[in-house]
């Protein structure tokens, strides 16, 4: 069997041992065993990636393709480039951590935990159009039950309004897909195929590009449908939001770049300029919204409106450098919004309010959690030494080599969330974690126990790791992005 | 010289260390690693500055007997590659700026360690300060050895967090609290502008190199962009101006400069490092890296330079007469101090004596460091006596505190200008530099001279004369712990004005000779005495004057005292315009119309299927009812 197969078998194989155990112990054992052996998977997969990057020229590695559905062409096709190893590692560290904060969960949690990692590992795998689409349904549908089982506050509300806007993403998505497939001939569903052989007609482009795109988009909170994010994000378990915002979003931004862009190359740089405007309205809008909200996981929603809205504006500015920034912001806002719904879970079940004006100098009585929360908001303000000013900054340098006006005015545009991402984090901090105790009720709280601490660190270890090593993942990413830009020019 | 690498490491490797393990060391334990870490730097930076300057590794003979120092890359290796041309290095470049800059950060800093043992001890959090204290030395060491403009950009920010930090040390203090917040994002309001900058400057320049930008005259900054102009304003200004933004923010240049008075919420030894000796001169720091540039690039920014620093140095000295807090009078003292050094970089020419201000701004730097640092700790040991910040709450306390008020009077003089401390040898060619460039901006400078000379001694008079208020303890002096950084910090202020600095530091990197200009010094030190002589007769004994004097002023000497109303104007755009106009709109309009539509788009489905379900309802008798009807419609139909 393909290596990268076992990205979905193993949680398949959880999925179908979950049916059999029914202790606590038992349940948490398995989930703990399987996802470090995903995690493990993960570096492994790496490892062997970079090793055999050097010698293969491929743009895919490790392909694999097995017929499915002959009538439609719809094959099981595998395959990883830098930027898909660097994305099931993310997603394989988000689901580890997602493990230690829903400790608590029951059996039926974890089986739909499951199912949704299938999705999630199973479409960053995919080199097939229909099997991508198949996948991204399955990570989407237990999103459903999920949020509205297991959430909070107004969950039934939360829960149908995720999943019905992004089924309408997907509609659009089945349309475009469709498109590609019998607009090339009719031949194949393989992404790499299309691209090199079968290139879309460039009449059809000019629908398929923005359909895909806004499909994906919808996923990656795209103005103006990112309104399912604060509210799916705020009734969310803890892990669920860790995974849905960590990884699930990132989804949206791998899509628009592999498939809107890498299949439509033609119409994307004629029509980047409308997404471009919406895009960067997300930036500046998300983190302004951000300002004024008083429940942490509508601060942290909104940011990543505006923190998604940076990657899609980077892979939109079609170059090298912003690209290559889009994802190394699609791996730090990934770890850090993860980060940010851990702490802010464990915050939750303790004080039961997300509201910050209830809340107040909780640094006494929580110190680890609070250093914790602090460290995360300066990845979010772009402190160098952590993951999120080499994204930006990536980001911005490489959208200023744009030659034209419009892009570069964009980009000092954009460059202005720095400082508004500043407010928003300061406040919030110095509102809830500062200061004299608002509750006295909350003199009492414990801090972070052993698993929460476990899932916090390893979140942190990744952002510093990015963050003072750069160049491992920006040249992995770099090194990948070249096909994409060879079809641009 | 690759051991330099050392000086970097250690603070982060402390920082480190005593951030993990703040849990189990013990107070006394930790500040002891702290500042013994610290030491080391210290002597390894002595040790680079001596091989640098004396030892014959910086200086190459350039023709004849004139020493030209060089500026040597220790180490340097890519971080972050954004495009084959531009990447991000880190590194260590040792040329005469950095190196002086190693000697003064080391040696405040050690000082401020030193003291800081003392001075917090019980402190609730004191392992948290010592690590957070090393990173900032660890930050300030890596911004001024930086080889390129975004590595001192990412020290840049590293020293603004650590700032932060600190100065909200007290965290449970919402003044506190709100200080660090305001002195972050102020300050990051400006790093935008140095951002833009470098974006700007590296898209045409190709580099962030700043051996690159400032070679041969900075001739690759004003061929790159040679013809190119918004606004009516070269590209090149456009750039460098925006990065002087980033500089203004930091050294806290009038209208940025309101974050600074706050930050005097950190406790004091922080106040004397950062925000007196260190980290606020590197804006200073940032235009004399970048001085051939802004020289041969862009004289017009220069000139802007010039007249933003005469006017800080003036507002900020009215301000600081006026204020009754010892810290923030200081905090005014820093600001106008550090106009100074802006000013006379924005004065300087290039070559020999016309480079008579770049050496004079640096020479500033040097000396005002210790002698500011010293006035902070100082103020420190009295708060530290009296428990207060405030000067009504201090009179006479000569008595009690006999070495902090001897070191404190050093230091007074120093600032003053007062022949020999150091103060009065880099004012001196300050106003030199300044006298041969404009007159307005001399006597402007010459007037800042007075009145810091009198606010000085305002300070001086009024914390150790005069009558001597009710106490709840004696008061008493610091221990020793806390006088000897004191003592060593006074002695550097009268000596170091000595230094034969136009030696070592100069614009175009040649000796500079430099020599008393007599007409200027008498000038200046005129001012200082009238200075002196006026606070004197004011404060030294408790009389009536000042207050009449303030009441006749009126409006004038309110709105000095309200700081000019900036906080105000601070409040309105943060409060005012982001928050109410800005970002509530915004929330409202998401919530009202982005999501009401998408919630509309919902309900009309749900009633568009109630609006159908009817159809479908299941009995039988409504359907036979529309069955028959239909059969009727459609006979009704055919036989008409």
């Amino acid at each position: 069997m393909n290596i990268l197969s076992l990205f979905v078998a193993i949680p398949t194989v959880m999925l179908l041992l979950l049916f059999c155990i029914k202790s606590q112990n038992a349940i948490r054992a398995l989930m703990v065993a399987g996802s470090s052996a995903l995690l493990l998977l993960a570096g492994v997969v790496t490892f062997m990636f970079l090793q055999e990057r050097a010698v293969n020229p491929d743009v895919m590695l490790f392909v694999s393709d097995t017929v499915w559905y002959e009538a439609l062409n719809i094959h099981y096709a595998v395959g990883v480039d830098g930027i898909s190893v660097l994305m099931l590692g993310l997603s394989a560290i988000i689901m580890f951590t997602g493990v230690f904060s829903s400790w608590n969960m029951e059996r039926s949690f974890f089986m739909w935990f499951c199912l949704l990692t299938i999705g999630v590992f199973g479409f960053f795998i995919s080199l097939d159009l229909f099997t991508m689409f198949l996948f991204y349904e399955v990570a989407l549908i237990p999103m459903y039950l999920l949020i509205g089982v297991w959430g909070t506050g107004k969950k039934e509300y939360s829960a149908m309004k995720l999943t019905l806007m992004l089924m309408g993403g997907s509609a659009f998505l089945l349309t475009g897909i469709l498109g590609i497939y019998f607009t090339t001939g009719g031949t194949t569903m393989n992404i790499v195929e299309i691209a090199k052989n079968h290139i879309v007609p460039m009449a059809h482009q000019y629908w398929i590009f923005p359909v895909t795109f806004l499909g994906f988009g919808v996923l990656g909170a795209l103005f103006p449908f990112h309104t399912w994010s604060p509210d799916g994000h705020a009734s969310a378990p803890t892990s669920v939001s860790m995974l849905h915002a960590g990884v699930l979003m990132k989804l949206g931004g791998y899509g628009c770049f592999r498939v809107a862009i890498f299949l439509m190359p033609q119409a994307a740089q004629e029509l980047s300029w409308i997404f471009l405007i919406l895009t960067g309205i997300s930036v500046v809008y998300g983190a302004l919204s951000a300002v004024v909200q008083t429940d942490l996981k509508y601060i942290n929603a909104y940011s990543s409106v505006s923190h998604c809205g940076l990657v899609l504006f980077a892979i939109l500015m079609l170059n090298r450098t912003a690209m290559t920034g889009a994802v190394l912001q699609m791996l730090s806002h990934g770890l850090m919004t993860a980060l940010f719904f851990a702490l802010i879970g464990l915050i939750y079940g303790r004080t039961h309010t997300r509201d910050i004006r209830e809340m107040g100098g909780l640094m006494k009585i929580m110190p680890f959690a609070s250093v914790c929360y602090v460290i995360a908001g300066l990845a979010s303000l772009g402190l160098p030494g952590l993951s999120g000013f080499v994204a930006e900054m990536t980001i911005f340098v490489g959208s200023f080599q744009e030659q034209d006006t419009f892009r570069r005015i964009l980009t000092l545009i954009a460059t202005t969330s720095i400082v508004v991402t500043a407010v928003y984090i300061l406040r919030t901090v110095g509102k809830f974690l500062y200061g004299e105790l608002v509750n006295p009720e909350h003199a009492n709280l414990t801090d972070a126990t052993w698993y929460e601490r476990v899932s916090v660190a390893v979140l942190i270890l990744f952002i510093v790791a990015i963050g003072v090593l750069p160049n491992f993942s920006s040249n992995i990413i770099s090194d990948s992005i070249a096909p994409v830009i060879a079809g641009l020019r | 010289m690759q051991y330099t690498l050392t000086i970097l490491v250690l603070p982060l490797l402390t920082f480190l260390f005593l951030g993990f393990f703040s849990k189990v060391l013990p107070h006394k334990l930790s500040g002891i690693i702290g500042t013994a870490s610290l030491a080391v730097v210290a002597v390894l930076s002595y040790i680079a500055a001596v091989q640098y300057f004396f030892g014959g590794v910086g200086a190459s003979m350039a023709g004849g007997d004139v020493n030209e120092y060089q500026a040597i890359i220790a180490i340097n290796f890519e971080w972050l590659k954004f495009t084959p041309q531009l990447h991000i290095d880190l590194g260590i470049l040792l040329d005469p700026i950095s190196v002086m800059m190693l000697v003064v950060i080391s040696t405040v800093s050690l000082m401020v360690h030193i003291y800081s043992m003392g001075y917090m001890r019980g402190e609730k959090g004191f392992q948290r300060y010592f690590a957070i204290l090393s990173l900032f030395t660890f930050s300030m060491l890596g911004l001024v050895v930086a080889t390129n403009i975004f590595q001192m950009y990412i020290f840049w920010e590293l020293v603004g967090v650590s700032s932060y930090l600190l100065i909200g040390f007290y965290y449970t203090k919402p003044s506190a609290v709100a200080a660090s917040k305001k002195a972050f994002i102020v300050t990051r309001f400006a790093d935008l502008g140095f951002l833009t900058g470098i974006l700007i400057l590296s898209y045409f320049t190709k580099t962030f190199d700043f051996a690159a930008l400032t070679a041969n005259n900075g001739a690759l900054v004003i061929n790159s962009m040679a013809g190119m102009s918004f606004m009516g304003i070269s590209i090149a200004s456009w750039a460098m101006a925006l990065i002087f933004t980033g500089g203004a923010g930091k050294s806290a240049m009038f209208p940025l400069h309101i974050w600074l008075p706050d930050a005097m919420e950190g406790p004091t030894p922080v106040s004397a490092l950062i925000h007196a000796a260190t980290m606020v001169v590197a804006g200073v720091y940032l235009v004399a890296r970048l001085f051939p540039v802004y020289f041969f690039a862009t004289p017009d920014v220069l000139t802007l330079i010039a007249y933003v620093g005469v006017f800080t140095a003036l507002f900020a000295a009215v301000i600081a007469v006026t204020q009754t807090d010892i810290k923030r009078v200081l905090a005014f003292s820093t600001i106008s101090q550090i106009a100074y050094m802006m000013v006379a970089l924005g004065v300087s020419g290039y070559e020999g004596h016309n480079g008579l201000g770049y050496m004079a701004s640096m020479f500033h730097l040097f000396t005002h460091a210790f002698f500011k640092a010293l006035l902070f700790l100082g103020a420190g040991s009295v708060i530290h006596a009296v428990h207060s910040n405030e000067m009504k709450n201090m009179g006479n306390l000569r008595k009690y505190m006999p070495i902090t008020h001897i070191t404190f009077l050093i230091a007074c003089l120093a600032i003053a200008g007062i022949p020999p401390f150091s103060g009065f040898f880099s004012k001196d060619e300050i106003l030199a530099a300044a006298f041969a460039h404009d007159k307005v901006i001399f006597i402007t400078l010459w007037i800042v001279a007075g009145l810091t000379a009198f606010y000085m001694f305002r300070l001086y008079y009024r914390i150790f004369w005069g009558e001597e208020t009710v106490h709840e303890h004696v008061p008493h002096e610091s221990p020793k712990i806390m006088t000897y950084p004191l003592l060593f910090l006074a002695l550097l202020s009268v000596i170091t004005g000595l230094i034969p600095f136009g030696k070592l530091v100069s614009a175009d990197r040649l000796e500079l000779h430099t020599h008393i200009e007599w007409g200027v010094a008498a000038a200046s030190v005129l001012a200082a005495l009238l200075g002196i002589f006026i606070a004197r007769h004011l404060y030294r004994k408790r009389s009536g004057k000042p207050e009449r004097i303030a009441a006749s002023l009126g409006s004038f000497y309110r709105a000095a005292v309200r700081k000019f109303y900036l906080d105000e104007v601070w409040y309105f755009v943060t409060r005012k315009v982001i928050f109410r106009h800005a970002s509530t709109p915004i929330a409202k309009f998401d919530k009202k119309y982005i999501d009401g539509t998408m919630n509309a788009i919902g309900n009309t489905t749900v009633a568009a299927s109630e609006a159908v379900k009817g159809l479908q309802s299941g009995r039988v008798q409504w359907y036979a009812w529309v069955f028959i009807v239909g059969v009727f419609v459609i006979l009704l139909c055919w036989v008409l």
